[in-house]
């Protein structure tokens, strides 16, 4: 018998705080598949931000510096810039890099850092919460937006791989799910692109990752995971908006 | 010929291995494990085929596969 | 003949030099006047060096990228004025947080809010007291002279290494600005500490993580006594001060940056007229030179504290001083047409004789 299928090298081996049926585990797993499949692991370091993502240091077994809210692509611009040799990474969710984070993100896409960044859409705060975020879809009820989000009041969600696509510093954009094994196989091709395109030293990559949070949307793990492919996926839908290299 | 192992100290019981086996060879247990989940569990009856489908849907990374090397 | 090449540089510009030769890799800013000729000068010199100069997106931005610079090891640095030191705060906080090093350059102007151009010295509490969130202070150096914003910058490198925290210069537009004859010089060479802490990728070893998260019981407690141990240590070894004429004064003027040119001035025409004069000024305003004013005191016991401000520094002097000195305040609050003249500095001096 062969093992066929086993934890990447350069996630840890401990249980996560993640909520049961959150997908930060999948998309952690993801991540540390692409780095084994490129063997960068021990040369990459990881910009952590605030949110559930704050512990990747305690999942990664890479070096890696803790980021103000919204600042891990400033972080990361002074982290590659300083070691140009090195794998760098942001990893935010929601409120993170679209709300408080959206100068930073822009501008770092718009100088076309040599860096990649995986952005965890759940359309909430996680968190802190359930808190209405910049992604929180029309009508959707959070503890913030009692009556379901407003449009009139609140605007609507950000489409932000359409958006980053866009700006010509982008070399990569992507949107993926992890709700079902064909959507996880095909997250798992673009996030190893995402960093192939750093690895091939040919631009900035971005991975939007729609997910779950059944804690904060009030639903068990089974029916949040539905939610994804149901209401999500119709409004943020999956694809590769931008491709430069065609990798 | 092949199985998994689900690592019961890791799993949660979010279930969504139950919806990616093909064969529907995983199911929730009815009884709680020491962290108050009920966990995945796995029977055979002869049909796991190694896809590892219900590993790559795990959050929590609880499954490792094995499966029979073909014979020359 | 000498053969001591001078310069004569803007004030703003001497800072800009002596990080490179301070060996600057990083530098990230946005333009604010009084301090827009740092960046500018970089931009112009620092890619010459190999280091990375960015104009980015905003205040927010270039601290976070100091952070993140700093955090892989090298010296990074980022300047600014009141409106975007107060927007750095987060990040100054954070840095303090993970013990990072960095310099924060801060050219002062008149506030609150957009306020003016003209010299302040009114964010002495900001930058001396930490001016983010947390209870963490960081160095604050503050030059009087273009040449002490060359050595002071210097400097900042070196005890922001030293004692892994961030370190400011503080000066004000009048430093920034006027130009004055200066002598470029090497780094010193002092003994550094491995940066064996910071993140370069694990190369198969041990994890470098640098954060300020500290959840777990105790730590974060812990933490803050490290951290004041640090201050203490700080204040035993780094204290710098400047005393003019003070072993027989009956009288010492305290004041710091612009403000102690003037106020000498003041104190020589003081001397010149008999009265018995004496100026203080600390160099260090964190850590603040408290033996000094303590040891001085012991003999003198009136004094004047002057600032551009309606009274921040005089605070530490008071609590500094013994406690039968009399500290007595003159100030001018910052905007168009308040510099003092050492004139006026006289006539409060000769009210205090």
């Amino acid at each position: 018998m062969k093992q066929v299928f086993s934890k990447p090298v350069s996630l840890k081996d401990v249980q996560t705080h993640f909520c049961p049926g959150c997908h930060h585990g999948s998309i952690h797993r993801l991540v540390a598949e692409a780095m084994d499949s490129f063997g960068i692991a021990d040369q990459t370091i990881g910009c952590a931000s605030v949110g559930c993502s704050v512990f990747l240091y305690g999942y990664f077994n890479i070096d890696v510096v803790e980021s103000p809210h919204g600042r891990a692509p400033a972080v990361a611009t002074g982290v590659k810039r300083a070691r140009p040799d090195r794998i760098v990474f942001t990893y935010q969710g929601d409120g993170d890099l679209a709300a408080i984070g959206t100068s930073e993100i822009i501008h770092a896409a718009n100088r076309g850092e040599m860096i990649t960044v995986i952005f965890v859409n759940n359309t909430t705060y996680g968190m802190t919460g359930g808190q209405m975020a910049p992604t929180t879809m029309p009508g959707q009820k959070t503890s913030t937006s009692p009556n379901g989000r407003d449009i009139a009041n609140d605007g609507k969600p950000f489409k932000m791989a359409e958006l980053l696509s866009n700006l010509d510093g982008v070399a990569y954009s992507a949107r993926v799910a992890l709700n079902s094994p064909k959507n996880v196989l095909q997250a798992k091709k673009i996030i190893k692109t995402a960093f192939q395109y750093q690895v091939e030293k040919k631009g900035f990559a971005f991975v939007e990752a729609l997910a779950a949070c059944p804690t904060n949307w009030g639903m068990n793990p089974m029916a949040a995971n539905q939610r994804v492919g149901d209401e999500m996926i119709p409004y943020f839908p999956l694809g590769i908006f931008k491709n430069n290299d065609n990798l | 010929m092949a199985y998994i192992v689900i690592e019961e100290d890791r799993c949660k019981g979010c279930g969504l291995c139950t919806i990616a086996c093909p064969h529907k060879l995983v199911t929730l247990s009815d009884s709680p494990n020491a962290m108050g989940y009920t966990v995945a569990v796995f029977s055979s009856n002869g049909k796991c085929t190694g896809c590892c489908l219900c590993a790559e849907m795990c959050p929590d990374v609880a499954i490792t596969v094995f499966k029979e090397e073909k014979q020359p | 003949m000498s053969t001591v090449r001078k310069k004569f540089v803007k004030g703003n510009e001497a800072v800009a030099m002596a990080a490179i030769e301070a060996g600057v890799r990083c530098y990230f800013g946005y333009p604010i006047t009084p301090q827009s000729d740092i960046p500018e000068y970089l931009s112009r010199e620092l890619p010459k060096t190999g280091g990375t100069f960015i104009q980015v997106e905003s205040e927010i931005g270039a601290i976070n990228m100091v952070l993140g610079a700093s955090s892989t090891g090298v010296r990074a640095m980022t300047s600014s004025s009141g409106p975007g030191i107060s927007l750095k705060q987060e990040g100054i906080s954070y840095m303090a947080g993970s013990e990072l090093p960095g310099v924060i350059v801060d050219i002062m102007r008149s506030g609150p809010g957009l306020g003016g151009i003209d010299a302040s010295q009114a964010d002495y509490h900001q930058a001396t007291k930490g001016g983010g969130h947390g209870g963490y202070r960081i160095i604050v150096l503050a030059p009087n002279s273009v040449q002490e914003m060359y050595d002071l910058t210097m400097l900042a490198f070196d005890l922001s290494d030293l004692y892994r925290m961030p370190a400011m210069v503080l000066a004000d537009s009048v430093l920034g600005q006027m130009k004055e004859s200066i002598v470029p010089h090497p780094r010193s060479q002092v003994a550094l500490p491995a940066k064996d802490w910071a993140v370069r990728g694990t190369g198969g070893g041990a994890q470098n993580v640098v954060k300020s998260l500290y959840l777990g019981d105790g730590e974060m407690e812990k933490f803050h006594w490290k951290m004041h141990a640090r201050y203490q240590e700080l204040a035993e070894k780094e204290s710098r001060w400047e005393a003019y004429q003070t072993d027989d004064a009956e009288l010492i003027i305290t004041a710091f940056g612009c403000t102690s040119r003037i106020a000498r001035t003041a104190v020589e025409m003081a001397r010149a007229e008999g009265l018995k004069v004496g100026l203080l000024r600390p160099i260090t305003l964190f850590p603040f030179p408290k033996k000094a004013y303590a040891e001085l005191s012991l003999q003198c016991k009136r004094w004047l504290a002057i600032e551009l401000s309606t009274g921040q520094m005089v605070d530490d002097v008071r609590l500094a001083v013994a406690r039968d000195a009399e500290v007595a305040f003159y100030g001018r609050p910052p905007g168009a047409g308040s510099l003092p003249t050492p004139e006026e500095l006289f006539q409060q001096i000769k009210r205090h004789c």
